[in-house]
């Protein structure tokens, strides 16, 4: 049934099949070109991409970009390489990610099983909060993390994370929750369960699903983020500004194949994360905000 | 007394509890969101250098922002860029993702290459694609050496042009995603439809423009919403490709506010910009949010 509902109805002649295989070939291409570009150029002697050709396969393999894009190249002022804010990066998105998904799965269960007068309210506050342009906060949040101590540290970002993420984790689960049949809730209430009973037994168990989406937005969010990393990282800057710093490092030669392995180094989690869960992130996401 | 009191103690317990839950994420957003805005407003109506003071001084900010050539330059770029990304990124979204519908062998592997590049940092993909269009060691470099030696292409060099490298690389980035969106769309259209459409003579095209096509409003709507809310955000992927250059070429919104707030000390012009930047997202988001929630009350 599903199966044939998937197929389209539309006829192809022969030449237009062609023509869209080749046109979807064309954009594979496109997509693949700058990993491509990076890949090859990461594993070449310096001199080979700038007196060579970018296209071309390395003559010489070499890990010595890697190997200075991890531990040696100068971030900054520092030959540390990026290793260092790699793990500022881990340290800072493993607790965002746990707390704003926990938080916004608690949200989402308040918002759709226990509603009260006002709750569309609540959450339209919320829901807005996810698509300000982050300029407005900037400067107040810069006052109050110097006010709370935490300019400039990992605590500091989880913070500005977990605050300026929860909109989107209860968002996802309050539309899958939507869903989940209440008088199932109100059935276990009348036996006796209480709020964190309910929520623990019977919706937690088939929050999977939805637990993944929210997950792997976080996630790719809060490594990719580079603006709160830039304004308030101070010593403990993630892995996109470093990556940044060093690139735009006006001082020596350019060394472009340490910059195309700190590139790949900075996304390797996030490509990680989408090649082991992409498919249940993408179907996760329909169910949520199709039947929403 | 206290068995009597206990259980009613308990259920007043039970009865607030949802609110007490919901409580700290409320009282966060109120004030990291909305408190937040509030300050920031205020500060663009003062005369606050480096540091924040309450001064008042009117329209003065907002005067001065609208005289300033680089904020006249930012202006520019995001209505170019806002209106060719989100074009270009619907237009090759759509057409992919109604090719991909066509049974298309070997769609599995197509469509996570479509995609991935959303997995990536704006910072990755603009260090990339800043390389790949260098003059010197990128594109232009590879057609010479393979033999096209009058190949030119020096977009991201030239103060006209390099605006369009950032639309090329975002382009890049985003339109795998709209294709998902799309493609979702598509397969959820009923096949009935169609049918009865080709029984009536309708061809390939007709059914389209006329049916296909209008059935994905709502995905039209939500591609509009999220590619508009990441043009006007773009800050990571100028600060990577061109780096706001060459010389303020490339200036955009975000990047002014960044610079006029914590490099250049004039908060209240950059207050100011924030404040601009705001409003242009409120008025495209506030009606579709207000619609979403409305629906599905």
């Amino acid at each position: 049934m599903s199966a044939v509902t998937q197929d389209t109805a539309v006829r192809t002649g022969r030449v237009t099949r062609v023509f869209i295989y080749l046109l979807l070939l064309l954009f594979a291409l496109f997509y693949l070109l700058p990993l491509y570009v990076m890949g090859v150029n990461s594993v070449k002697p310096l001199q080979e991409i700038t007196g060579g050709n970018m296209m071309a396969l390395p003559q010489v393999w070499t890990l010595d970009p890697w190997r200075s894009a991890w531990s040696t190249a100068q971030i900054g002022v520092e030959p540390t390489g990026l290793k260092p804010y790699f793990l500022n990066s881990i340290l800072m998105v493993v607790p965002a990610v746990a707390i704003s998904t926990i938080v916004g799965a608690l949200n989402g269960y308040v918002l759709t099983k226990w509603r009260f007068r006002g709750d569309t309210w609540v959450f339209g506050l919320m829901l807005f909060s996810c698509f300000i342009p982050f300029q407005i906060v900037l400067i107040p949040m810069a006052v109050v993390l110097g006010k709370l101590g935490l300019a400039g540290s990992v605590p500091g970002l989880i913070l500005v994370h977990v605050v300026y993420g929860i909109g989107f984790t209860t968002l996802y689960f309050r539309n899958y929750y939507a869903a989940f049949p209440t008088e199932l809730v109100r059935a276990a209430q009348i036996d006796g369960a209480g709020f964190f009973q309910i929520f623990w037994r019977i919706l937690l168990p088939v929050s999977g699903p939805i637990a993944v989406v929210s997950v792997i937005w976080q996630f790719t969010n809060i490594w990719n983020d580079f603006l709160f990393g830039a304004s308030f990282g101070g010593t403990s800057q993630p892995m996109t500004v470093a990556l940044n710093n060093l690139v735009q490092s006006s001082t020596g030669v350019k060394e472009y194949n340490v910059h195309f392995a700190g590139a790949i180094l900075a996304a390797l989690p996030t490509l990680l994360v989408y090649i082991v869960a992409g498919r249940y992130f993408v179907r996760g996401l329909m169910a949520g905000s199709v039947k929403g | 007394m206290t068995t009597s009191t206990a259980p009613d103690f308990r259920t007043r317990l039970q009865d607030w509890l949802p609110k007490l839950v919901l409580a700290p994420s409320f009282a966060v957003t109120i004030l990291f969101v909305y408190g937040f805005i509030g300050f920031t407003v205020l500060l663009s109506f003062t005369g606050s250098k480096m540091l924040p003071n309450f001064k008042w001084v009117g329209w003065e900010n907002y005067e001065k922002l609208w005289a300033l050539p680089a904020w006249n330059t930012a202006i520019v770029n995001i209505a170019i860029f806002a209106s060719l990304y989100i074009v270009i990124c619907t237009a090759v979204g759509l057409m992919l993702a109604i090719f991909l519908d066509q049974k298309i062998r070997g769609e599995g592997v197509l469509r996570p290459i479509y995609l991935y590049p959303m997995a990536l940092s704006f910072i990755v993909t603009g260090t990339a694609w800043k390389w790949f269009l260098d003059p010197g060691i990128g594109l232009q470099q590879v057609m010479h050496q393979w033999g096209w030696e009058s190949f030119s292409f020096t977009w991201i060099k030239d103060s006209d042009m390099a605006i369009y490298t950032i639309v090329i690389a975002a382009v890049w980035q985003t339109s795998g995603f709209v294709m998902a969106m799309f493609l979702a769309g598509l397969r959820g259209i009923d096949n009935e439809i169609l049918k009865a459409a080709q029984i009536d003579g309708a061809s390939n095209w007709q059914l389209y423009r006329r049916i296909v096509i209008p059935l994905l409003r709502p995905a039209f709507l939500s591609a509009f919403v999220i590619l508009s809310h990441l043009a006007i955000k773009s800050y990571d992927l100028v600060v990577a490709l061109t780096g706001g250059g060459p010389g303020r070429a490339t200036e955009m919104p975000a990047t002014f506010m960044y610079s006029y707030t914590f490099t250049r000390n004039q908060m209240g012009i950059g207050a100011s910009s924030a404040v601009i930047m705001l409003m242009t997202i409120a008025a495209i988001m506030v009606p579709y949010l207000y619609a979403e929630l409305k629906e599905k009350k």
